[in-house]
C-alpha cells in the first residue's frame, strides 16, 4: 500500500497533478489515497519531500479476490490471429471448470467487429479499448493497457497467444504484475488444487515441465498456437462488451514503430495450413528442392523446411519449420529427407498424419511418424508426383 | 555509450536427457556453453562500441563456472566482466532473476543500451529481456534482426513479427533482445585470449548488489516446477515396404486420402 507520512507531506499538489490514475488528492493540506491506486510509485519518484513510500505484502495475496479466465485477444491490421480462437476453446473448458467467466481483452484503435467475433468464440465479456495509440503494437502501451485492466479487474488468469506480440509484451506485464509467468505451454488443465496447472516443453523439447504458480495472481501463461482446439464459431452467443479507457499518460509510447513491413509472398501462412510438405538437407540441391514444391502444390499444401535446408539457401527462412521456425499442425506433414532433429520435431510433431521419407531406417524422424518409408527421395519422390498426377488427369 | 550485454551458461541443449528412472535432469558429460543467443549479443555490442565508442561489460548470473562464458567474452572483444553468483539465487525463476540481473546492473552504474539474446535455449522462455526492462524501467525491443541507426540517443530497429517486420524508434537509455539474424559473431582474437587470461573477473553476492532476500531464489520465484517428464512417444508406425513401384504406389493411395483437404 501507499504509506504518506503526514508530517512530512507539506500539500504541494505534485502528486496529485502526476498521478495517472487519478488516485492521489490534496485534501486539507495533505495528501489522501483512494481506491483507484496501483502503487505504480509515480507519486514516490514527484515528491520532494520524501513523504511517500510503497509498502508490499510479501505474504500470499488472498487469492479469492481473483477470478475469470482473460484471453489476450491479438489483433493485427483489422484481423484476430487464430491463436485467440484456439485460448478462447481452452478458456472456456477452464471457465467451467474453476466456475467463472471467460473474458476477451482487445487493444487497438478501432475494434470494428471484432467484439462480436469473440463473443462467437467463446468469450463472455469482452473488454476493448479503443484509442489511437494502440493502432501499432509497442511494449509500453499495451503492456500498461492490460496492467492497468488487471490490476482493476482481477482476473485470475491471463492467457496470451506465444506469438512475436505475445512474448514480447506480456512477459512485462507479469513482471510489473509481480506474477508468475509461463512461455509457450501446450497444455492447461485446472488442478484438484484449483490452480492453472501449465505444461510446456523445456530444453528444446527433449522434457516436459508442469508449472504452477500457487501463491500469486493473476497466473499467467504464452500458449504455442496451433496446440490448442477452438469452437466453431456460434454468431447466436451473448456476451457483454464493455468499453474501457485507459490513461493517457499510460499510453504514451517510448517505442514509435515507424513502419510495419508485410513479408512478401508470405500468404503461405504455414502456420494454418491442412497440407505441408517439408524437405530437409537429403534433397541435396536447390534442384532437388523443387520436387518438394511439386509434392506440395500437387497436394494443394504449403513448402516447408528443416533449418539444414534454409541455411542451404534453397528455401526462406519463413518456412522454416521447428523451434526457431513456426509450429505447424498441419493435417497431413510429409517430411522428406529430414532427420528429425529434436528441434525440427517440436514444431511439427502435433501434425495429425505424419509421412516421412528417409533412406536412414535409423532417423528419428521415424519416432514420430505414422507412415514411414526407407529409401532413397530421388527415386520414391518422382514416381509419388507422376502417380498423383495421373489419377489427376 | 556504456552497453551491458547479459549472457548466460547453458547445457548444450541438444545432450541433455530427462533420466527416466529418477525423473532428474542428467546433465552428466553434458557440455556447458553460451546460449547461442547471447553471441549475437555480445557480438552487435563490441559492433556498437567500434562505432560509436564507449564500454561493454558482459554480466552473468549462475554458479562460479560461468565464468568461463565471461572469459570467453572478454575474448571476443568485451571489456569487462562480471559475475553474480550466491547460493541464494538458486531456483531462480525468471521474476527472480530480473530483480537480481536488475540490482545488478544498476549497482555497476548507469547504462545506455542493455542487450540480451532473444531467449535463452536452456529454458527457452525468452521472458528475461522484457522482465529486465521493466525492472530498469526503460523502454525495449525484442526480436532485433538489425540496428540501423543511432541519433540524438534514439536508436532505430528493426524488429521480427509474426507476419513480416516492423522497424521501430526507442528512446535510450533502452533494452533489445537480439536474433541470430542480427549478425555472424566473431571468433576470439589473440589479444582477446592473452586479456581473458588476465583478467579477474569481479564475482558479487547477494549482499553486494543491495538484493531484497525474499525476491531472490526459489523463494522470490512465484512459478514453481511440480513436475518434469519425458515427453509422450507417439504410438505404432506402419512402414511402407515392397518393390520401389508398391512403394510408390501404397504412398500416393495415403497422401490422396481426400480426409486432408487436398
Ligand atoms: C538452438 C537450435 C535451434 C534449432 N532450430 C531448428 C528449427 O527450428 N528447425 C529445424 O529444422 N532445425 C533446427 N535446428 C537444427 C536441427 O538440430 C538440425 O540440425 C536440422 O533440423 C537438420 O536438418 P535436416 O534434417 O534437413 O538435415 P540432416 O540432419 O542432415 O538430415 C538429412 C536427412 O536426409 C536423409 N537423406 C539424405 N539423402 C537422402 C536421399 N537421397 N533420400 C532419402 N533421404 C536422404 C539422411 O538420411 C538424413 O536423415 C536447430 C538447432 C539448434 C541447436
Ligand atoms: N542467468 C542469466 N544471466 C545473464 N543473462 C541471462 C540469464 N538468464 C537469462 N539471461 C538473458 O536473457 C535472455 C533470455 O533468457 P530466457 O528468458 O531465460 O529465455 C538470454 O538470452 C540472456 O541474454
Amino acid at each position: 500500500m501507499l504509506i504518506i507520512d503526514s508530517e512530512a507531506c507539506i500539500g504541494c499538489g505534485l502528486c496529485e497533478d502526476n498521478c495517472p490514475f487519478d488516485a492521489i488528492h490534496v485534501e486539507n493540506g495533505k495528501a489522501v489515497v483512494n481506491d483507484s491506486c496501483t502503487l505504480c510509485g509515480t507519486c514516490v519518484d514527484h515528491c520532494e519531500v520524501e513523504a511517500l513510500s510503497i509498502e508490499r505484502d510479501e505474504e500470499s495475496i488472498d487469492l479469492s479476490d481473483w477470478s475469470d479466465i482473460w484471453v489476450y485477444a491479438e489483433y493485427r491490421h483489422g484481423k484476430i490471429a487464430q491463436v485467440t480462437n484456439e485460448l478462447l476453446g481452452v478458456g472456456r473448458e477452464l471457465a467451467a471448470q474453476r466456475g467463472v467467466k471467460l473474458a476477451a481483452v482487445l487493444l487497438c484503435d478501432k475494434a470494428g467487429d471484432a467484439p462480436g467475433q469473440l463473443i462467437a468464440a467463446g468469450a463472455d465479456i469482452v473488454y476493448t479499448v479503443e484509442d489511437p495509440a494502440l493502432a501499432d503494437f509497442t511494449d509500453d502501451a499495451y503492456g500498461n493497457a492490460l496492467e492497468d485492466l488487471a490490476r482493476k479487474h482481477k482476473p485470475e488468469v491471463i492467457l496470451a497467444g506465444a506469438t512475436a506480440i505475445g512474448r514480447s509484451f506480456i512477459p512485462r506485464v507479469a513482471t510489473t504484475l509481480g506474477t508468475g509467468l509461463t512461455a509457450d505451454c501446450t497444455s492447461l488443465t485446472i488442478g484438484e488444487d484449483g490452480h492453472l496447472h501449465q505444461t510446456r516443453p523445456a530444453f528444446g523439447g527433449n522434457i516436459m515441465a508442469t508449472i504452477m504458480c500457487p501463491k500469486h495472481r493473476p497466473q499467467m501463461a504464452t500458449v504455442r498456437p496451433m496446440v490448442m482446439k477452438a469452437n466453431t464459431p456460434d454468431p447466436d452467443r451473448r456476451g457483454e462488451v464493455i468499453a474501457e479507457t485507459i490513461a493517457p499518460q499510460r499510453l504514451q509510447s517510448r517505442t514509435r514503430v515507424v513502419r510495419s513491413v508485410l513479408a512478401e509472398g508470405e500468404q503461405l501462412n504455414l502456420g494454418e495450413a491442412d497440407v505441408v510438405v517439408s524437405g530437409g538437407r537429403g534433397l541435396d540441391t536447390p534442384e532437388g528442392f523443387k520436387l518438394v514444391e511439386e509434392l506440395a502444390s500437387l497436394l494443394d499444401g504449403a513448402v516447408g523446411a528443416s533449418r539444414a535446408a534454409v541455411d542451404s539457401g534453397w528455401i526462406g527462412y519463413p518456412h522454416q519449420v521447428g523451434q526457431t521456425g513456426k509450429t505447424v499442425a498441419s493435417k497431413l506433414y510429409v517430411a522428406c529427407g529430414i532427420s528429425g532433429a529434436i528441434q525440427h520435431v517440436i514444431g511439427m510433431k502435433s501434425s495429425e498424419t505424419i509421412v516421412a521419407i528417409n533412406r536412414d531406417a535409423k532417423a528419428p524422424i521415424f519416432d514420430v511418424a505414422d507412415y514411414g518409408v526407407v529409401g532413397d527421395l530421388f527415386e520414391i519422390l518422382p514416381r509419388v508426383i507422376a502417380k498423383l498426377k495421373e489419377r489427376r488427369s | 555509450m556504456r552497453i551491458v550485454v547479459c549472457i548466460k551458461q547453458v547445457p548444450d541443449a541438444k545432450d541433455v536427457r530427462l533420466d527416466p528412472e529418477t525423473n532428474t535432469l542428467s546433465r552428466e558429460g553434458v557440455k556447458s556453453v553460451i546460449n547461442p543467443y547471447d553471441r549475437h549479443a555480445m557480438e552487435e555490442a563490441v559492433r556498437l562500441k567500434e562505432q560509436y565508442g564507449g564500454t561493454v561489460t558482459a554480466i552473468s548470473m549462475g554458479p562460479p563456472q560461468a565464468k568461463a562464458i565471461l572469459a570467453e567474452a572478454i575474448s571476443c572483444g568485451v571489456d569487462e566482466a562480471l559475475l553474480v553468483s550466491d547460493r541464494a539465487f538458486a531456483g531462480a525463476d525468471t521474476l527472480a532473476t530480473t530483480y537480481t540481473l536488475a540490482q545488478a546492473i544498476k549497482k555497476t552504474g548507469a547504462v545506455d543500451l542493455v542487450l540480451c539474446g532473444k531467449q535463452a535455449t536452456d529454458g527457452d522462455t525468452a521472458q528475461v529481456g522484457p522482465g529486465l526492462a521493466a525492472r530498469l524501467d526503460i523502454p525495449y525491443v525484442t526480436c532485433v534482426k538489425k540496428i540501423n541507426g543511432l541519433e540524438d540517443q534514439v536508436l532505430r530497429v528493426e524488429r521480427m513479427m509474426d507476419d513480416g517486420h516492423d522497424e521501430l524508434e526507442i528512446d535510450m537509455p533502452a533494452l533489445l533482445t537480439v536474433v541470430k539474424e542480427i549478425n555472424v559473431p566473431r571468433f576470439p582474437s589473440i589479444r582477446g585470449l592473452r586479456k581473458a587470461k588476465e583478467i579477474e573477473i569481479p564475482s558479487y553476492t547477494a549482499a553486494d548488489i543491495d538484493a531484497d532476500p525474499d525476491q531472490l531464489g526459489l523463494g522470490g520465484s512465484p512459478t514453481w516446477v511440480v513436475k518434469v517428464f519425458p515427453p509422450v512417444p507417439k504410438g505404432e508406425r506402419t512402414m511402407l515396404e515392397g518393390s520401389l513401384d508398391e512403394v510408390a504406389e501404397k504412398l500416393t493411395e495415403i497422401l490422396s486420402d481426400s480426409a486432408y483437404g487436398a
